[in-house]
C-alpha cells in the first residue's frame, strides 16, 4: 500500500480487516460488496471474503460464472473475491503446519480425524477466522499467495457472527498451551486490535435488525472488549412526500375513483408510513450509538447488478 | 389451483415454517397459528428469536421454554375472534440443550461433568446447528406430550437450510463414528479397537492441536458418553418426525432473488432428505393493484385533487413500485414452477411492520382466504 493510498480511504477502510455482520436478509452481502467498491476505489488492494458457500457476490459483480471454492478471484482492477469453506481452511492449515505432507494427507484422509473435526463444537468457527485472518497478513502463509490492504469478511448473522470472532480466544483458553492456543492468541489479538480491525453491523430500518445490532453495539465490548466500528442502516426509504402533502394524499382517495389513480394514491400513502418509520429506527441507532447510522437508500430495481452496487458505494461513501 | 389453507393443512399436526432470514417467518409463523387457533384448535406456535413487540402482542416478557396461553382478552380487545386456544413459546436453546442433556444423563455427576466442560459450555451457546437441534427436539417433546393439536414451528434464521434438515442426524453420525469410540475406550483397549494408524492419527492431531485442548475435547465426549443412548434415541425419533404424515414443510420466501433461490434449494433438500413440503407462502409482495390501469389516465384523474407537481411524484412513485411489482410476478411464476403445488399464498407488503394482533389477525385472514390462488 502506498502512503497515498491510506490517505484516500475513509478512516475505516484503512484498516487491514471489516468484518461485516447483521441479521440475516438485511444486506450483508450488499455493504461488504459496497465497501470493496470504495476501498479498491481508493487504490487499496481488497478483497472480499464470503463465509461458506453463498457466491452472491461474484453474481452481483461479475455475473453468472461460479469460480471454484477458495479461488481469489479478481473481480475489477484491485478488487478480489473469495468463498472461505471450512474443510478446505482445515486442509490449509495442516498442510502448512505439518513438516511433512504425507502427515498432513493421512489426516486430511482419515475417516476419525473428519468425524472428529466435525462435531468438535466451534471448530468450523476458529478454522474460518484462521483462514480470514491468514488473508490478511501481510506475508501470506498459503504458496503464491498475494497480500491485501483489506479484506472485508462478509460474516454470517450476528449471533453466529459472535462466534466465530470468540472462537480463536476460546480455543486459545481451552487448549492453554501447544500450537492452537499460540495462534489462537496471536489471532485474537488482531481481531480486537481497533487500528487493525473493524466490525461493522448492517441493518434495515425495521425493528428488529436495528435492535439486533444495538445488541451487537452492547455486546462487543463485553465480549470481545472492542467498540462496533458503525451500523450501516441498508434499504432507506427515501422521503417523497412532506407530511401535508401525505394529507393531501389521503383526502384525495375519498375523490378519486379511477383503479390506477387510487392504487398510485395508496401507493404513495404506504411509501409515507414506511419512510416516516424509517426515520424511527435511524433515530433509535443514533440515539443507542451517539452517532449518525452510515446509510444506503432502497433501491428500486428488481435486482442488484454491478452498476447498482458501484451506486451504493458512491452514496455509502457520503455518510460514512 | 383455487384451494383454501385449511384444507390443506387439514389432518396436519406440525407445521414447519422454513425460508431465508428477512422474509418475516415469525410473522407468517405467528398468523398461521392464529389462524389455525381461530378455526378452534389448541395451537402452539414456537417461536425462536421474534421481535420485542411481536413478543409482546403474544404476551411473551421473557424467553421460557413452557408455551403460555395468549390470553384471549387480548384478541378480543384486538377485534381477533379465536374460537380454539393460543399458545406461544420463546425457545430458549441453551436451556432446552441443558434440559435434554439433564433427562438423558444416568446420573447427577455425569450431569455436572458435561454441564462443567468448556466444550460443552461453547456447543450449547452459539455455535451453528445446536438452535436447530433445540428446536426439534423442543417440538419432538410437545408433539409427544400430545397437549396440542396443531404446532407451528418458525425455524431459526439458517444461512444453511441444511443445518435444520441435517442437526438430528449430524450429532449421531458423529457419536456413532470410530473417533468416539476410539476416545471413550480405554487406553489399552482403544489401540487393539482401532488399529494402528487411527493412533498414528491421533498423535499427529495431537501434535497441531496441543494436548491440552485434545484432552478437553475427550473429557466432554468421555461425559457425553453417559448421554449418548439416550441422545441418539432421542436424536431418531427427532428425524423420524420430521418425515411424518402430520408433518408438514411451508417454505416462506419473499419476492426478492436470494429468498427465491433459497426456497427453490430448500425444496429440493426436502425432496432429497423424504420430507413432506405442504405449500409456499410468499410474503412482501407489491399490491398487484399497482399492475392495473394506465399511468396517463392515472396522471389526469390526480392532477385536479392533487395539482399537477404532486400528482406527477405520485406517479413516479407508484412507477418505482410497479416495477418491484413486476419483478414480484415474476419471481412468484417461477418459484410455482419450480416449487409445484400444493398450495401458494401470496400475502402482501404491510404499510407498517405487523406487530400488534389486530394485524396478525388480518394476515391470518389473507393467509387463510377461501380463494387464495
Amino acid at each position: 500500500m502506498t502512503p497515498s493510498a491510506a490517505d484516500r480511504a475513509p478512516g475505516v477502510l484503512a484498516k487491514r480487516l471489516l468484518f461485516v455482520t447483521g441479521k440475516g436478509g438485511v444486506g450483508k452481502t450488499t455493504v461488504a460488496a459496497a465497501l470493496g467498491v470504495l476501498a479498491a476505489r481508493a487504490g487499496r488492494r481488497t478483497l472480499v471474503a464470503e463465509v461458506a458457500r453463498r457466491q452472491d457476490v461474484s453474481r452481483t459483480l461479475a455475473g453468472e460464472h461460479a469460480p471454484e471454492m477458495g479461488a481469489e478471484i479478481e473481480l475489477a482492477p484491485g478488487l478480489f473475491w473469495t468463498t472461505i469453506e471450512p474443510q478446505g481452511a482445515m486442509e490449509e492449515y495442516l498442510t502448512d503446519q505439518l513438516p511433512v505432507r504425507a502427515l498432513a494427507d493421512l489426516l486430511i484422509h482419515s475417516r476419525a480425524f473428519t468425524y472428529f473435526a466435525a462435531a468438535t463444537p466451534g471448530l468450523r468457527e476458529l478454522l474460518t477466522v484462521g483462514k480470514v485472518w491468514e488473508l490478511s497478513q501481510p506475508q501470506r502463509r498459503t504458496p503464491g499467495g498475494q497480500p491485501y490492504d483489506l479484506v472485508v469478511v462478509d460474516a454470517p448473522a450476528t449471533g453466529h457472527g459472535m462466534a466465530y470472532l470468540a472462537a480463536p480466544r476460546t480455543f486459545a483458553d481451552a487448549a492453554r498451551v501447544g500450537p492452537i492456543a499460540r495462534q489462537g492468541r496471536i489471532i485474537h489479538q488482531m481481531l480486537t486490535d481497533p487500528r487493525r480491525t473493524g466490525v461493522i453491523a448492517v441493518s434495515t430500518p425495521d425493528d428488529m435488525p436495528v435492535s439486533e445490532a444495538l445488541i451487537l453495539h452492547r455486546e462487543l465490548p463485553r465480549q470481545m472488549g472492542i467498540e462496533l466500528e458503525r451500523v450501516v442502516v441498508n434499504a432507506v426509504q427515501p422521503r417523497r412526500f412532506s407530511p401535508k402533502e401525505a394529507r393531501a394524499i389521503r383526502a384525495a382517495r375519498d375523490e378519486v375513483s379511477e383503479r390506477g389513480a387510487r392504487a398510485a394514491l395508496n401507493a404513495a400513502l404506504s411509501q409515507h408510513l414506511r419512510s416516516t418509520a424509517n426515520r424511527r429506527g435511524l433515530e433509535r441507532v443514533r440515539r443507542a450509538t451517539g452517532r449518525p447510522a452510515a446509510t444506503l437508500p432502497v433501491l428500486f430495481e428488481p435486482t442488484l447488478g454491478k452498476a447498482e452496487i458501484e451506486l451504493l458505494a458512491d452514496r455509502l461513501e457520503r455518510t460514512l | 389451483m383455487s384451494v383454501a389453507v385449511a384444507t390443506k393443512l387439514r389432518g396436519k399436526r406440525i407445521c414447519i415454517c422454513a425460508g431465508s432470514g428477512g422474509v418475516g417467518k415469525t410473522t407468517i409463523s405467528a398468523a398461521l397459528a392464529i389462524g389455525l387457533a381461530a378455526r378452534g384448535a389448541r395451537v402452539a406456535v414456537v417461536t425462536i428469536d421474534p421481535a420485542r413487540r411481536l413478543a409482546q402482542s403474544l404476551g411473551l416478557a421473557e424467553l421460557g421454554n413452557e408455551p403460555r396461553l395468549v390470553d384471549p382478552a387480548r384478541f378480543a380487545a384486538a377485534g381477533v375472534q379465536i374460537d380454539g386456544e393460543l399458545w406461544a413459546m420463546m425457545l430458549d436453546p441453551k436451556q432446552t440443550f441443558d434440559e435434554m442433556v439433564a433427562r438423558l444423563a444416568p446420573d447427577a455427576s455425569t450431569r455436572e461433568e458435561v454441564f462443567q466442560n468448556r466444550i460443552y459450555q461453547q456447543l450449547s451457546n452459539a455455535v451453528a446447528g445446536s438452535q436447530e437441534f433445540s428446536a426439534v427436539a423442543k417440538l419432538h417433546e410437545l408433539h409427544r406430550d400430545g397437549q396440542f393439536d396443531a404446532l407451528v414451528l418458525d425455524t431459526p434464521p439458517s444461512r444453511n437450510a441444511l443445518d435444520f434438515l441435517e442437526a438430528p442426524t449430524r450429532l449421531t453420525s458423529f457419536l456413532e463414528g470410530r473417533a468416539v469410540r476410539l476416545l471413550l475406550a480405554p487406553p489399552g483397549l482403544a489401540s487393539k479397537v482401532v488399529g494402528r494408524g487411527t493412533g498414528l492419527v491421533f498423535s499427529v492431531l495431537r501434535r497441531v492441536t496441543g494436548v491440552d485442548l485434545l484432552t478437553d475435547i475427550s473429557a466432554f465426549l468421555r461425559a457425553l458418553g453417559g448421554v449418548l443412548e439416550g441422545f441418539r434415541e432421542q436424536a431418531n425419533a427427532v428425524g423420524g418426525l420430521l418425515r411424518d404424515r402430520e408433518t408438514t414443510f411451508l417454505i416462506v420466501s419473499s419476492p426478492e432473488r436470494e429468498p427465491v433461490e433459497e426456497a427453490i434449494f430448500f425444496r429440493d433438500q426436502l425432496r432429497r432428505h423424504d420430507m413432506p413440503f405442504g405449500g409456499l407462502i410468499v410474503n412482501r409482495v407489491q399490491p398487484a393493484e399497482l399492475l392495473l390501469g394506465d399511468p396517463a389516465r392515472a396522471r389526469g384523474a390526480l392532477a385536479v385533487p392533487l395539482g399537477d407537481r404532486l400528482a406527477e411524484r405520485v406517479i413516479a412513485n407508484a412507477s418505482d413500485l410497479r416495477s418491484l411489482a413486476e419483478r414480484d410476478r415474476a419471481s412468484i411464476e417461477r418459484l410455482q414452477r419450480e416449487l409445484g403445488e400444493p398450495f401458494t399464498v401470496l400475502i402482501e407488503e404491510q404499510a407498517a411492520d405487523v406487530y400488534d394482533l389486530a394485524s396478525l389477525g388480518q394476515v391470518a385472514g389473507a393467509l387463510f382466504a377461501e380463494d387464495a390462488a
